[in-house]
């Protein structure tokens, strides 16, 4: 599977739900059981992966916030399964993760000769995946 | 042989501007058969016209071409105009030089070469041709009504107003339909009782209308103009020439414990029961599954009551047979079953009522008398929670994907008349879109918001968790963009509505065609919106889909007209281009009418004289001429070439494509 | 320029209901289509015998093509499923006998779509004279 530069394509794509079926009716914020706790809920989930504003999502901290339960998913008339969303901006925001590690030859320009050989190793271990 | 003239048009500039008809009339004049040709500026024209005429009877003509424009223009101009003259209009056939010729080419070689050869073919076909004749069928002058809700009441009016003879068949003991129990309507809040049941009364009392309560159709044979019908008058036990209705008996069954559909099961009747006050006809029915008599042999009080002595335990189904030139369905539709959705709680909690139950509850003749209190304690509950599209717009299997159109208006109505009647009561109504298309039906919704304060809230329901006595509500708020948790006394949900049952079985019988929500389709949807595409059958109200009572009405009163329309006429026209059996090639074989999509095609047993001057009896095809639409689907599928089509038969198609292949 | 630019002979059948009225608004909004074409009416796209088509090929047409009305939206209801399998069959058995896939076609154009109709009018002569002649099923003593 090849993933394109583009996120909301990558996102839909794991979803492997269609965001243009969603009639907006609200029934899964309604039905979620954490929807208060959720700075975007549900149904922005899917409004704004259709929008392509996928960075404020990965951003929040809402989709650690949905417990899968997949009420939603149960509920929803048009099949849209909102679930399926978070988990693919849950997954995209992991992939993203180790972004800003250390590439190998980033190294030498950081090196010191004052720099005990333990702690190269140990920041090795830290920033590198 | 065939004598044929050949007239061309000029159609202004519009033919001869790129095809040169003076050399196409030369050259047609070479043509085999061809004894006469000419052009003319304007061939539909009345000197156009005569001149085709003059030339019929002066030189003898068989047939005739005219190149003009499309056959679908003017076809029937020329046909005419040779049948003025004593031509058979079938003898004429048009070349259609204009729109399939003049008009897309822009060279005038290239369009006289088209348009001779386009003539050439007229000409081949017209060899082939024989005067046809379409027969007559003659018209039983009565009509079938299936279903006597208001549409089927306003077109059994209509069409009774008019002289004919209607037959409303109606399946439960009443008419009346769904109208008879709701409460008001909207936009103005009229009571549906008010301005219905006079409209059964007049049914009852017009004489040339007949109800047959407690019945089904259960056969239909024919076809336009001469249906024939079989009609199932299910047994009430109770005679219906003597019953008069008095209600003593319903007062006296001792079995008092039945649910009373009428109320939706909210409150019981007898086993012995009038569905409502002004049912008509106003006769009592014995419920065969609950009345003791029946099921022990025990009891017999209704009879023992009865002064007028109606009550006949021993009455069985009766099946009548009626003839109909035309027949209306009306079946009507029903709220959906709401099992499906555990969501709302619909099962668990006695509160949470459809929209149909809410119009019982508020109604006068209801089982609350009108007094607006919930059904589990009878308190009266000051939050309702109205919910909308439960199962319409909604792709899974146990919804309906399409919206239900009514519901949007009913909750509106509902909601005003709660805040009218009970200005203490808080009232919610959770939408995805507010859709009131219709005369002053957005007014009215926005009455119920602005004048009568109900809380309109964009968003869903999601879930209906019942606590105590107290209905908690969870459900979003999109436009604020939060949850909502609302504890409320009673929740009303606006279900999805859909074709009756019944409609499905009766389009097998009638060969209508149906859509896959079992809505019957129409002949053309925008032309021909109440005509079935079966000949004969045509639809009334929300068997067509969803409709409120002003558009069940309208939709009634053309059908009516439609149906009038067809009475009228005392023989009826066939389409003349039938199929047509040559019973010497025939074998039999029955493949014919299983691709027949109107059934015009049956089996006849005929005695044949052989060569050894014997005779055979041999199964043959006949088709009836005024069921057949002339599409042709069986002349190819019959495998021993017996079956053809008059007017474009095998033959005169070959010589077509012969003489464009040439 | 060239002398005996070949012009192929095509057979349309176009049902009355549907494709025949399409035909005739391609006219209306005058939309050119090559006057290789020639259109036979016929009821319904069922009407069309797979014998018809053999003939047109053995007469000499270089192309056969059936329109009829969308599938569900047949005058006739159900009429123009049948045309779609009998023909179906018809073009694989023509395939084997040597009359290339792309000679025969069937075309679903409603009454509005005049648009489509001479587009595919255009589509298929283009693709029939790449092909060239059909002598394939010609039949020699037809010719005089």
């Amino acid at each position: 599977m090849s993933f394109s530069n583009n996120l909301k394509e990558n996102v839909i794509r794991s979803a492997g739900v269609d965001p243009k079926k969603c009639m907006k009716c609200g029934k899964c914020t309604a039905t979620c059981p954490n929807g208060n706790e959720m700075e975007y809920k549900p149904h922005q989930f899917v409004y704004m992966v259709e929008k392509g504003d996928i960075e404020p999502l990965m951003n929040t901290d809402s989709i650690y916030k949905c417990l899968s339960c997949f009420a939603c998913v149960e509920r929803c008339p048009r099949g849209v399964e909102p679930a399926k969303f978070i988990e693919a901006v849950r997954v995209a925001k992991i992939r993203k993760q180790g972004e800003n590690h250390l590439k190998a030859d980033m190294i030498p320009d950081l090196l010191d000769e004052d720099l005990p050989q333990q702690a190269i190793v140990t920041a090795f271990r830290k920033y590198s995946k | 042989m065939q004598r044929i003239g050949v007239f061309v048009c000029h159609c202004g500039t519009n033919i001869a501007g790129t095809v040169d008809v003076k050399a196409v009339a030369e050259a047609m004049k070479y043509e085999n058969g061809v004894v006469f040709s000419t052009d003319y500026q304007y061939m539909c024209s009345e000197a156009g016209q005569n001149i085709i005429k003059d030339a019929i009877k002066e030189h003898k003509l068989t047939g005739i071409v005219v190149c003009s424009c499309s056959p679908r223009m003017h076809e029937a101009t020329f046909r005419k105009a040779a049948q003025s003259v004593g031509l058979n209009p079938y003898m004429v056939e048009i070349a259609n030089i204009r729109e399939q010729c003049s008009w897309i080419h822009k060279d005038m070689a290239t369009g006289t070469e088209k348009a001779i050869i386009l003539a050439r073919t007229a000409v081949a076909k017209v060899h082939l041709n024989a005067p046809l004749t379409s027969g007559e069928t003659p018209v039983v002058k009565r009509a079938l009504v299936i279903g006597g809700g208001i549409a089927g009441i306003q077109t059994a009016l209509d069409i009774a107003d008019a002289g004919f003879p209607v037959d409303i068949v109606e399946k439960l003991p009443t008419i009346g339909g769904k109208m008879s129990q709701i409460d008001k309507t909207f936009p103005t809040l009229d009571c549906a009782a008010c301005i219905l049941t006079p409209k059964m009364v007049d049914a009852a009392q017009n004489e040339n209308i007949k109800i047959y309560s407690y019945s089904e159709v259960s056969g239909v044979k024919g076809f336009v103009g001469n249906f024939e019908v079989t009609i199932k008058r299910k047994a009430r036990f109770v005679d219906e020439t003597k019953c008069t209705g008095c209600g003593l008996c319903t007062e006296k069954c001792p079995q008092k414990r039945v649910p009373n559909e009428f109320n939706l099961g909210m409150d019981q009747r007898r086993a012995i029961y009038i569905p409502f006050a002004q049912a008509v006809p106003k006769i009592a029915t014995i419920d065969a599954d609950y009345c003791t008599m029946l099921k022990t042999g025990k009891c017999g009080v209704c009879s023992k009551v009865c002064t007028a002595g109606a009550i006949d335990y021993t009455q069985k189904d009766e099946f009548i047979t009626e003839k109909y030139g035309a027949i209306v369905v009306a079946t009507g539709f029903n709220p959906i079953k709401l099992d499906k959705y555990d969501e709302y709680a619909y099962s668990q909690s006695k509160d949470v009522i459809t929209s149909l139950e809410f119009e019982r509850l508020t109604n006068a003749a209801g089982p609350t008398a009108g007094k607006l209190l919930r059904p589990s304690d009878g308190k009266h509950p000051h939050k309702i929670v109205f919910v909308q599209c439960v199962g319409s717009r909604d792709t899974r299997e146990c919804g309906k994907s399409y919206c239900s159109k009514i519901c949007c208006m009913y909750t509106a109505k509902h909601a005003m008349l709660t805040r009218e009647k009970y200005p203490d009561t808080e009232v919610y109504v959770f939408y995805i879109d507010v859709r009131t298309p219709g005369k002053n039906f957005d007014e009215f919704y926005r009455r119920a918001v602005e004048e009568y304060g109900v809380h309109y809230i964009k968003g869903m329901v999601g879930k209906v968790i019942p606590e105590g006595d107290k209905l908690i509500v969870r459900a979003s708020d999109l436009i604020s963009n939060e949850q909502l948790t609302i504890d409320a006394d009673l929740v009303v949900l606006a279900a999805a509505i859909e074709p009756d049952k019944t409609a499905r079985p009766l389009a097998t019988m009638l060969t209508a065609s149906m859509d896959t929500n079992d809505f019957f389709t129409e002949a053309h949807p925008k032309l021909r919106p109440v005509e079935s595409p079966t000949a004969g059958i045509f639809l009334s109200g929300a068997c067509q889909g969803p409709k409120d009572i002003p558009e069940t009405v309208a939709q009634a009163s053309a059908a009516a007209a439609k149906v009038i329309g067809l009475l009228v006429k005392d023989k009826m026209k066939n389409n003349a281009c039938v199929a047509h059996s040559d019973e010497n090639m025939c074998n039999g074989c029955s493949n014919c009418a299983k691709v027949c999509a109107y059934n015009a095609i049956s089996y006849v047993d005929k005695e044949f004289r052989m060569p050894d001057r014997t005779t055979r009896v041999r199964r043959v095809a006949v088709v009836n001429d005024a069921v057949c639409q002339g599409c042709g689907a069986c002349t190819v599928t019959c495998p021993s070439g017996a079956m053809d089509l008059k007017g474009f038969s095998n033959k005169q198609i070959m010589a077509e494509v012969d003489a464009i292949c040439k | 320029m060239q002398v005996n630019e070949f012009k192929p002979k095509i057979v349309a059948f176009c049902c009355n209901w549907c494709s025949y009225a399409g035909a005739d608004l391609a006219g209306t909004n005058r939309l050119n289509y090559p006057a290789d074409v020639k259109i036979i009416r016929v009821p319904c796209s069922c009407r069309v015998n797979p014998l018809f088509v053999l003939r047109a090929f053995q007469r000499g047409a270089d192309g056969v093509i059936i329109c009829g009305c969308h599938p569900g939206d047949c005058h006739y209801t159900t009429g123009n499923y049948y045309a779609r399998r009998r023909m179906t069959l018809l073009f694989s058995m023509l395939d084997y006998l040597g009359i290339e896939k792309e000679r025969t076609r069937v075309e679903w154009v409603s009454a509005a779509e005049g648009a489509k109709f001479a587009a595919t009018m255009n589509d298929f002569v283009a693709t029939v004279t790449k092909l060239g002649e059909n002598k394939r099923l010609e039949d020699l003593r037809c010719k005089k």
